[in-house]
């Protein structure tokens, strides 16, 4: 086996030391002759004899050279080589061929390998967990409404895990973390840093141990035992350098409105692997996790988001009927649990990528579409310089070349360019997934795991092989099938074979446009969806507006709060620029919470659901963020701590609750014990999403109740660079401990909130765009194919007496003709596609008349503008100079 | 030059090259062919230049080596020499032709026999 390897080393190397070897040889036989003219000399022959007869013996030279090659080498290499000097040589000849190709190939391809890195990351590679597939994800209220819809008490959660037997286990943690606000101190400048709240066999249950030091212990993870933390692996580099011996020192933590506050033991460093956010919180960084005192959270509400590993053997239907029967039977042993814990069970994959599913697989569509109009159009290219190179090969033919040579030097050429183009494609693919890996503002979950693996390698290379292999044998076997002596005649007017092969090309153009008006009636389609949804009535107006975390000391007394609270307001309220300001725990589109709201007379209602979005504010914050008032009046500061409960509702409240009645000084439910009345109602506010209406919201004052953290929102004219800085001095100098934070731009989270769609679309219209493009270089090449192909006919037409409009606009009807077939075609599957994608279209009809009119029109226009060009050089033919040439 | 010159086996050749090199020590190409001939009394069809494709496909296999050196008559030339490797690969390659040889004479004579 060595001594074969060896051999196969040596036989190889010497394809690359030739020249070296052939002049070794060259002086051996030299010497040889030589020795051999001496030797017959000796025997006393004349010296013309002597030097015939050794090179008699010695026998043809070139053939014991050539033999001696074909010992030491490996044959196939080197004519493999020959065929690829060959064919550098040619394509340096046709540089901007070459150039077309490549290019074409390389957009295609990295198009189809960094959206298969992204589905591979988000649809087919499993979660980076221990058996992913046996993970569950447990939702309440069927996964919808906000997050206190959806999760469970510590009560609901403990019975849970106790009782099933579907699961071998049953973990959780605290969703609330947005809301729960971290600062890292003793180590300069408070720190604001995120943490999430686990359950003690949360990592456990994944099958994620830490990368250094150790897990939680049950003692850490009961309420008073010692305080411990676990790093994130990019926390830990970006803030104690990747050292090592973190574990076990101790760093002071600051939280509010949660347990732990002071010195905090390292205790561990999670893998590099493990990234919280981007399974369980898409676009979010966790810096360190805390474990959740169960005894701490007992009197809170819903607040445990749950998962659960499933036994061997127990399937998801299973554990889900198990499920339906547990949690009605532990809320009757449970008097007071709120509600029942209805419960859906999904697999954790199907939670955290089924929504995108669809989109992405229409990314995926798209985005193949592309590569098979790529494939076509390099194919058509390739097809139409094999023809302009029919004569060459011929000519080689007739002085030797056989077939198989012949097809052996297209497949090559084609699978040089080919290659070139799939390694020019994986390098861009490589920067796209390299750039899309770092887009925090694009809400994908998994996104930051995207990179280009081995599955999307192995599928470049199969694609540029494929395409290679197909392309280097169509116009090779049609070549190897032709006629020897058909071939040297083909190229003049009117030739079967040319025209042959014109029908073929044309039928390839035809199909690139329909796919092309597919491509870009789909990517129309989505494009309205998301102006569409830009246009939503977000219920406030983002622009200009910016918020702030900032922190205060009212004591722990609500009495205190408001004057607090009015003095901040008012400092921030006089500073340049500000036009006004408020103060609100939660901003829409952003995290969210959610109570009960029911109507007084409603109390005993238990046909509806009761929830509603809270949110805690002060007076002029409604105003700030350009909510608007419809009926009653905004929150004020009278509404103190020992007045009734005043709230604000949207109309959607006021439509549950108090269907066509005024609901101003209406008595309510909800918050805090004891009535509160309603003091306003404003239009609503889209909280959740823009693509869902606005659901049951209340704006609570927060002299009134405790706010979970709180965001300081101002209106101003100035940017936001601008005015942070004197704000956070006036901060600062209201309340010292005010950790440095940052002005979000409102507008960043509407953005925010839509950035899937965006991405969606604008790969969606790229594509297209391409696809467009590549239609109109398919059109352009026929066509002018055809011009040259037809100069002589053209010429002659002219010269007698066609005029140059004329022979334009035949070859101006031509191209319609391509145009228009492709248009139907793409038209018609447009319209099945479109049906197909409805379910992502947002405020647009499948059939929307605007969309296809505009996209078929864009078509129509481009390719006519790509035929004009041919078109123009067909009137310009000089019938004199075509007649001469004949 | 006799006319009924013997056509050589695919392989014979290198067998032929190791055994001359083993018996007469390092030569050079034209030297190893002329011993050939010798050794056959002149009844092996060789064109001399075919040894050369012969020689490099044994040096590749790590049987034989070569180096470049003066000739007797003081001019330079390639010598090529057996390896221990070669010589384990003769030793293999004669009592395989031995063998092969003989199982031939004895069904060649069998014929011959009645």
């Amino acid at each position: 086996m060595i001594a074969w390897l060896r051999q196969l080393y040596l036989r190889a190397a010497a394809g690359f030391r030739r020249a070296e070897l052939d002049t070794d040889l060259d002086s051996e036989i030299a010497s040889h002759l030589d020795a051999a003219i001496a030797d017959n000399l000796r025997r006393g022959m004349t010296q013309e004899e002597a030097r015939r007869q050794a090179l008699v013996r010695f026998g043809p030279v070139a053939r014991a050279a050539e033999r001696h090659r074909e010992a030491r080498g490996l044959p196939a290499l080197d004519v493999l080589r020959q065929d690829l000097r060959f064919t550098l040589r040619t394509l340096r000849r046709d540089r901007a061929f070459a150039c077309v190709v490549v290019l074409v190939l390389a957009l295609g391809v990295s198009a189809n390998v960094a959206v298969f890195s992204v589905i591979d990351t988000l649809l087919l590679r499993p979660l980076p967990y221990r058996a992913p597939d046996r993970l569950v994800w447990l939702a309440t209220n069927g996964g919808e409404g906000g997050l206190s819809e959806q999760t469970y008490t510590v009560s609901a959660f403990e019975e849970f895990r106790r009782y099933n037997q579907s699961f071998q286990d049953v973990t959780s943690y605290q969703t609330f973390f947005n809301s729960i606000q971290y600062k890292l101190t003793g180590r300069g400048e408070p720190l604001p840093v995120v943490g999430v709240q686990v359950a003690e066999n949360f990592f456990p249950l994944l099958g994620v141990g830490p990368y250094v030091g150790r897990l939680f212990t049950p003692d850490e993870c009961r309420k008073g035992g010692r305080a411990a933390a676990l790093l994130s692996y990019p926390f830990w580099q970006r803030q104690f350098g990747g050292d090592p011996n973190i574990v076990g020192r101790a760093i002071t933590i600051q939280a509010a409105p949660a347990d732990i506050t002071g010195p905090v033991t390292v205790v561990g460093v999670l893998p590099p692997t493990f990234d919280f956010g981007t399974v369980f919180s898409p676009g979010m960084q966790v810096d360190f996790f805390v474990p959740a005192y169960m005894d701490f959270w007992r009197t809170w509400g819903n607040t445990l988001a749950l998962l659960g590993r499933l036994k061997p053997g127990v399937s998801l239907a299973q554990a889900q009927a198990e499920s339906d029967i547990l949690f009605p039977r532990l809320k009757a042993a449970h008097r007071e649990w709120w509600e029942d814990y209805k419960s859906t069970l999904s697999g954790l994959q199907e939670r955290v990528s089924g929504r995108l599913r669809r989109s992405l697989y229409v990314l995926w569509c798209a985005v193949g579409l592309i590569l098979l109009i790529v494939c076509i159009n390099v194919s058509n290219l390739l097809l139409a310089r094999a023809m302009s190179r029919g004569k060459e090969f011929a000519m080689r033919t007739a002085i030797g070349a056989t077939r198989g040579r012949l097809v052996r030097q297209l497949l090559t050429e084609s699978l040089a360019l080919t290659g070139a183009g799939a390694l020019l494609g994986l390098a861009i693919a490589w920067g796209l997934t390299f750039y899309l890996a770092r887009q925090s503002l694009i809400t994908l979950p998994l996104l930051a795991t995207v990179r280009l693996d081995s599955a999307a390698l192995a599928w470049t290379v199969l694609i540029a092989i494929a395409v290679g292999t197909v392309f280097g044998l169509v116009p090779g076997l049609k070549l190897a099938g032709g006629n020897l002596h058909d071939a040297l005649k083909d190229g003049g007017p009117g030739m079967s074979q040319g025209r042959r092969h014109e029908r073929l090309r044309s039928t390839l153009v035809v199909s690139e446009v329909a796919m092309a008006c597919v491509l870009l009636v789909g990517a129309g389609l989505l494009l309205r969806s998301f102006l569409r949804l830009l246009d939503v009535d977000l219920g406030f107006r983002p622009a200009n507006v910016a918020a702030i975390p900032i922190e205060f000391d009212d004591g722990k007394n609500m009495a205190r709060r408001g004057a607090v609270l009015q003095e901040i307001l008012q400092h921030v309220r006089t500073l340049p620029g500000i036009e006004s300001a408020g103060l609100t725990d939660m901003l829409p589109l952003d995290r969210n919470r959610s109570w009960g709201l029911v109507a007084k007379e409603n109390v005993n209602d238990r046909s509806q659901p009761h929830g509603a979005f809270v949110y805690v504010v002060s007076p002029g914050y409604l105003e700030t963020m350009g909510m608007r008032l419809i009926a009653g009046r905004d929150l004020s500061w009278h509404d103190g701590p020992d007045a009734q409960h005043a709230i604000v509702i949207n109309e959607a409240a006021a439509r549950r609750e108090w269907p066509g009645q005024d609901p101003i000084g209406r008595p309510a439910y909800g918050p805090g014990r004891g009535e509160a009345r309603v003091v306003g109602v404003i239009a609503d506010v889209r909280e959740s999403s823009l693509e869902d209406r606005a659901s049951v919201q209340m704006y609570i004052p927060l002299t009134q109740f405790q706010p979970e953290g709180t965001e300081l929102v101002v209106r101003t004219r100035l940017p936001i660079a601008a005015i942070e800085p004197a704000v956070l001095s006036t901060l600062r100098s209201l309340n010292p401990g005010q950790p440095h934070t940052q002005f979000r731009a409102i507008q960043q989270i509407v953005d925010h909130a839509v950035s899937p769609r965006r991405f969606l679309v604008l790969l969606v219209s790229s594509f297209a765009a391409f696809g467009l493009l590549l239609a109109s270089l398919g059109i352009y090449g026929v066509i002018s194919y055809s011009v040259t192909r037809q100069a002589q006919e053209i010429g002659i037409r002219m010269a007698l007496g066609a005029s140059a409009g004329r022979v334009q606009l035949g070859v101006i009807g031509q191209t319609l003709r391509l145009t228009l077939i492709g248009l139907v075609i793409g038209g018609a599957v447009s319209f099945a596609v479109a049906r197909a994608i409805a379910s992502l279209l947002f405020g647009t009809r499948p059939a929307d008349p605007l969309i296809f009119a505009a996209m078929v029109s864009l078509l129509a226009v481009v390719a006519l503008l790509a035929g004009h060009i041919p078109a123009r050089r067909a009137a310009r033919i000089d019938p004199i100079a075509v007649l001469r040439g004949q | 030059m006799p006319p009924d010159r013997l056509e050589l086996l695919q392989g014979t050749l290198d067998l032929m090259v190791l055994q001359t090199l083993a018996g007469m020590g390092p030569l050079h190409g034209y030297g190893i062919a002329r011993r050939i001939e010798q050794v056959s009394g002149e009844q092996v069809l060789l064109n001399q230049g075919t040894i050369y494709a012969s020689l490099v496909r044994l040096q590749q296999r790590g049987w034989i080596r070569a180096e470049w050196g003066i000739s007797d008559n003081n001019r330079k030339a390639k010598f090529y020499a057996i390896t221990r490797q070669g010589r384990k690969q003769l030793a293999q390659d004669t009592a395989y032709w031995r063998r092969l040889t003989d199982v031939m004479g004895r069904v060649l004579a069998e014929g011959e026999e009645p």
